[in-house]
């Protein structure tokens, strides 16, 4: 109790509330608008919240991180484009639905279901946390080591069709974290030489780069698309939670799904709304209305994605460790706000913890009561030109970039980054193992080292239970990885690639 | 797993819940090969770069070595390039490398409006430069009329709300100190 006390003493402050506000509101906005998403949005605001308290500028983010997926499914739903990529499964169900004229129901479905599941989610970990608080401790650089792998092998092994790809983007991550002089010898690694390498590559300016630069030159690149705006009227909210309330069962393992895919890192949002997909499907009395406009799809795909936020911040506070793009960028705002995650933070700042779990559940109630209201307005929003809006990218994303120390050379790497961001995305590759790479490239490096002077033989690295548990995850990870394959070349003898 | 791997699973899905999203690429994208081709001649030319990019220490184990992880992660990238090379050799190709290639570069025009941009910032002022580059771009894109209008107000708004009220720290422009005094330090300080 004194631990809840002394986290909204944390908490209930104007400026808090109002970064809350404008972080969930604008989440919700820049969700909505298919080509921005989370991660440009994070990546161009994260500069411009250097000035403010760490508490300040972290709530400020988290309502961005935490709301875009609520505004996301507007568009799915409503022109069958998604506004994020996790709202994809969204419009196989919401979209026909929308052509049968009932686009507000599929809309109050799909905010009742992200509600449900954020709120899920959130209580879960509230009480998970004091359990989180106990193990935490046990992590000494070996787990965390193992850990990092393990976050590494799964973000590589989660890219089916594009595993190679992924793993070599993945290794491009660490090669980057590399660059510059190394911390412990003090030598110089891949500088050429050159006085603006030896601070190493800023992971800042790679994710401006990677994720803003790269979709302004996508939105350029493409044509601009012609919207028709169904006409749907204003969510009610009695009607809206009567009909929830009988897919009640399929929201609370979907969202069960989200919280569990969320704490594992590498997994996230897809992995989880492909389950309660599938598992909704699976247990419906109309399985074949699935993908024709089944209300229990949407239901199944909101509530696992909007349970992953609150889930994936798990091993981020707890160790230290992203589980996808978002949560390695959230990674970057703790320190540049020297919040340090991992085990002494559970261990010694639970408050801010909570605080922060708190931060999320007022999010959810601040986007519900905005998107009941302004759903209109947010339908508008939609109708603005893409390449209109890769100019405005372009536009915010300086300010992310030159604001952190007024450099051209920023710049210049951060639209280096942007054409090769652009190439990939061209290219249906992933980001993510990129960044991954290099937050979790670094964490691997020196813990490594640390845990090296420690351990004489290969087996002491891995005999506390701990790591063993971790380490026998990531060969179940490999191997079940290697039977997908083997299953898939008896299944299909005709001639394809191997992964 | 990206966005174009769910699409793909979801449709299986909607007809057969056992189906899962694809292990193998269903075909090859243009410029596919060109791509790995460059990331594997870059990935071998920074291993031949290691022997005087990294140092190795004396008396060091391996794990502290700082050339330990470069080697790594750059063998990473030289495997799985070369790996991911020869999958995607036996897919199915679409043609069009060269013009795929070709959409590559075009992008760089706009990275040169960027940089341009960038460069302005320091000799005319944030407020100039953002109102040019804005409307500048709008135009280049073929937008006329209000779109321009919208252009400018948007411009307006982010110096307006980044530099003026939120005091992101953005250099003022050379250009402002021929304003007269009084007028000189609100450019600078808010502009």
């Amino acid at each position: 109790m004194e631990l809840l006390l002394s986290s909204i003493d944390l908490i209930a402050r104007w400026d808090v509330m109002a970064a809350l506000l404008i972080g969930s509101i604008g989440g919700v906005i820049v969700g909505g608008l298919p080509g921005v998403g989370a991660a440009v949005a994070i990546a161009i605001v994260l500069p411009v919240t250097f000035s403010l308290e760490p508490i300040v500028g972290l709530t400020a983010l988290l309502g961005i991180y935490g709301s875009s997926m609520f505004g996301g499914a507007i568009p799915a739903i409503l022109v069958n484009t998604p506004g994020t990529p996790v709202n994809a499964l969204t419009t196989y169900d919401g979209y026909p639905m929308t052509l049968r004229g009932e686009g507000r129901r599929a809309l109050s479905l799909a905010y009742s279901a992200s509600f449900y599941g954020a709120i899920f989610s959130i209580v879960a970990l509230m009480f998970l946390a004091p359990v989180l608080a106990s193990i935490a401790p046990m992590f000494g650089s070996r787990e965390i080591f193992v850990a990092a792998l393990l976050g590494i092998t799964l973000v590589i092994i989660t890219h089916r069709g594009q595993v190679l790809a992924a793993a070599m983007l993945a290794s491009i991550g660490i090669f980057l974290q590399t660059i510059g002089i190394e911390p412990s010898a003090y030598t110089q690694r891949f500088t050429f030489g050159l006085g603006w390498l030896q601070s190493g590559i800023n992971l800042i300016v790679v994710v401006l780069g990677l994720f803003a630069v790269s979709q302004a030159l996508v939105l350029f690149m493409d044509k601009d698309k012609s919207i028709k705006l169904p006409n749907v009227g204003r969510p009610k909210i009695l009607e809206q939670v009567r009909d929830f309330w009988i897919y009640k069962r399929v929201a609370t393992v979907g969202s069960g799904f989200g919280v569990i895919c969320g704490m594992i890192p590498g997994v996230g949002e897809f992995m989880s709304q492909f389950m309660s997909y599938a598992y909704a499907q699976r247990t419906s009395k109309t399985p074949e209305l699935f993908g024709k406009g089944n209300p229990e799809g949407i239901v199944a795909s909101e509530a696992a994605n909007n349970s992953v936020p609150a889930a994936a911040m798990i091993p981020l506070l707890a160790l230290g460790i992203p589980g996808e793009e978002l949560t390695a960028m959230m990674l970057a705002v703790f320190y540049v706000h020297n919040v340090v995650p991992g085990p002494q933070l559970f261990a010694n700042q639970m408050d801010f913890v909570l605080a922060l779990y708190l931060c999320l559940l007022l999010l959810n109630i601040i986007v519900i009561i905005f998107l009941f209201f302004a759903t209109g307005t947010l339908m508008k929003a939609m109708t603005i030109p893409n390449r209109f809006l890769g100019m405005m990218i372009l536009t915010f994303s300086l300010i992310g970039v030159y604001s952190l120390r007024n450099s051209l050379t920023d710049v210049a790497i951060a639209s280096g980054f942007g054409v090769f961001g652009f190439i990939l995305k061209r290219l249906d590759y992933p980001t993510s193992p990129i960044i991954l790479g290099i937050v979790l490239g670094k964490l691997m490096e020196d813990k490594l080292r640390t845990a090296m002077a420690r351990v004489t033989t290969p087996w002491e690295f891995i005999d506390r239970p701990i790591a063993f548990i971790l380490f026998a995850m990531i060969v179940i990870a490999v191997l079940f990885q290697g039977w997908t394959i083997i299953r898939a070349r008896r299944d299909r003898p005709h001639k394809v690639s191997d992964v | 797993m990206t966005l174009a791997h769910l699409n793909c699973g979801a449709h299986l899905m909607a007809d057969d819940v056992s189906e899962e999203p694809h292990v193998f690429p269903l075909g090859r994208k243009p410029g596919e090969m060109l791509f790995c081709t460059i990331m594997l001649v870059i990935g071998g030319l920074l291993i031949a770069a290691i022997g005087w990019e990294t140092t190795w220490l004396e008396g060091k184990r391996l794990s502290a070595q700082p050339r330990f992880w470069p080697t790594l992660s750059l063998s990473g990238v030289v495997l799985f390039a070369g790996l991911n090379w020869l999958s995607r050799s036996k897919v199915e190709r679409t043609p069009g490398r060269w013009t795929e290639a070709g959409i590559w570069l075009r992008s760089l025009e706009f990275i040169g409006w960027y940089l341009l941009y960038v460069w302005a910032i320091p000799i005319i002022g944030y407020l100039p430069a953002t109102v040019i580059f804005c409307t500048g771009l709008t135009l280049r894109l073929g937008y006329r009329g209000r779109a321009v209008w919208a252009a400018i107000g948007f411009a307006l708004f982010v110096v307006l709300f980044f530099k003026s009220a939120m005091n992101v720290k953005i250099p003022g422009g050379a250009l402002y100190q021929l304003a007269p005094e009084g007028l000189r330090y609100i450019l600078l300080r808010y502009f």
